[in-house]
């Protein structure tokens, strides 16, 4: 079974915001919310400052402690690419998969469910990438699966420094930034 | 070394920092805390035999938690974002899931407190109110029968334990909120409902010996509750830099001066001190000690819910 991931080239990211666009308009996000967000680093001392722009979103943990902390089901990993996911008509709304997330990825739709990134588990489905991976300018978003040694992503993240957000908090991300520093 | 974060995202309730509960949660885990507490109380009353005196506060306590504790759940439910889909919380059972656990905890609450709100119903219930008869019968045949007293007091004891420590729970287990990341928040939770339950009981008790007891036993749930509070410090202030950073939100930070003037002062040295007067009888019993107490459990909850949502591991 595939277990899908993200490669996120940060030195070829330049923060243009078309995955956020793309994810809004493909995914029908409301307005004033994001599943999707541009976040950017800055390092270092004056005159040797270092920039990392990153396109983050939910990392679909191998350990995810929203699915974990569910009262109802609704969060869970779905078979198809251990995506997790959240059923709509499951979900209560108690939130406490909001204050669960340590990279606070999810947020409560107007309509009352918690919300967050699916991968586009719908596109990828039909054989496409995600929203966002498909329409990045600079091609720095690779989409694929982490168990497959073949895959582009598991090449990526095998040959290319990188690094995953909050590993310390022990959930098991997989979205991988890759960085030209080492 | 300078490390500047920006970020376009700005999600209701997530940004700039967490805030999904409000005053809803935090009054849930005290009505339920207190309702745990009194549950504790009441099956102690009945175990000791004191529910034979009809003149006893534990005769009001089940009737009082029954509406306390739904009140409570009114609460959780006004919190809830999809409301109409409350009900799917009891076509599963999560076990890795807090909040699951509560829910068929609270379930199992009710018939508990429903039986000892029985064996409290006055011995005259039928005479006068002769449409309760039966109700009345069925109190008195319970009452007869000491066994199924005990099996209720040692359920409504087990069970009110198993309320309490589940509100800290509830928080603790949330990983990514450094300042719940503690065990002692079940206990802590457990004893100031505890706390909260017997000045409760206090208010509403008439027998100066049953409020003398129950100021004692307050006394030393509150030096409990002090004793956890520092622990629960110690733990944070030892631990990773994310934990020292979510212990300062109490510790200079922006929920220093609530926290130590109305939970730590007003809410349990203060009533500690003016209590132990009281029951070495320097000063009279008041009911402003009780009511301090309560208020300082409420406090404690806003406090720890309201801090620990703003605590977190992301630099962002």
């Amino acid at each position: 079974m595939a277990r899908f991931a993200m490669a996120i080239d940060t030195s070829r990211c330049v923060g243009c915001m078309d995955c956020v666009v793309a994810c809004k308009t493909e995914n029908g996000v409301p307005g004033g919310y994001c599943r999707d967000w541009i976040t950017e680093e800055v390092r270092g001392a004056f005159p040797t400052l270092s920039l990392e722009i990153r396109s983050e979103r939910c990392n679909h943990c191998d350990r995810p402690p929203c699915v974990a902390c569910c009262p109802t089901g609704a969060s869970h990993v779905e078979d198809f690419g251990h995506v997790v996911l959240v059923a709509h008509d499951l979900c209560i709304g108690c939130k406490a998969c909001l204050a669960s997330c340590p990279y606070d990825a999810r947020f409560i739709h107007p309509e009352g469910y918690a919300d967050k990134c699916t991968f586009c588990i719908h596109r990828v489905k039909e054989g496409k990438d995600p929203a966002c991976v498909a329409v990045c300018p600079t091609h720095c978003m690779h989409f694929g699966d982490l168990d497959d040694p073949e895959s582009e992503v598991s090449r990526l993240v095998a040959s290319r420094h990188n690094h995953a957000l909050l590993p310390e908090a022990g959930t098991g991300p997989r979205i991988f930034f890759l960085t030209s520093v080492i | 070394m300078l490390t500047e974060i920006t970020t376009s995202r700005f999600n209701p309730q997530v940004d700039p920092g967490l805030h999904v509960w409000g005053w809803e949660i935090p009054v849930y885990l005290f009505l339920g805390g207190l309702v745990a507490g009194m549950m504790i109380l009441t099956g102690y009353f009945l175990l000791t035999g004191r529910h034979r005196d009809p003149r006893s506060a534990c005769h009001r306590l089940p009737g009082l938690g029954i509406a306390l504790l739904s009140a409570g759940m009114l609460a959780l439910f006004l919190d809830l974002e999809h409301k109409l889909f409350v009900w799917r919380l009891y076509t599963t059972f999560r076990l890795a899931s807090p909040m699951s656990w509560g829910a068929w905890i609270l379930l199992l609450v009710y018939p508990v407190l429903l039986a000892s709100l029985l064996l409290g119903l006055p011995r005259t219930l039928g005479d006068r109110v002769p449409r309760l008869a039966g109700i009345a019968r069925i109190a008195e045949e319970l009452r007869e029968r000491p066994g199924l007293v005990r099996a209720v007091a040692i359920a409504g004891m087990a069970l009110g334990g198993l309320l309490g420590i589940y509100t800290g729970i509830l928080l603790s287990a949330l990983g990514a909120r450094p300042l719940w990341n503690s065990a002692l928040l079940g206990p802590l939770f457990l004893v100031s409902g505890l706390s909260s339950a017997a000045a409760f009981s206090h208010l509403v008790a008439r027998e100066p010996e049953e409020q003398d007891f129950l100021a004692r036993a307050d006394n030393g749930f509150l030096i409990a509750e002090l004793a956890l509070l520092g622990l629960f410090f110690i733990g944070l202030l030892s631990s990773t830099r994310v934990h020292i950073e979510a212990a300062d939100l109490l510790l200079g930070g922006p929920y220093t001066a609530v926290f130590w003037v109305f939970v730590v002062g007003l809410g349990a040295a203060v009533p500690l001190f003016l209590q132990v007067l009281a029951v070495r009888h320097r000063i009279h019993h008041s009911p402003v000690i009780p009511v301090l107490v309560i208020a300082g459990g409420i406090a404690l909850r806003f406090v720890l819910v309201y801090a620990g949502q703003l605590s977190h591991w992301s630099p962002v």
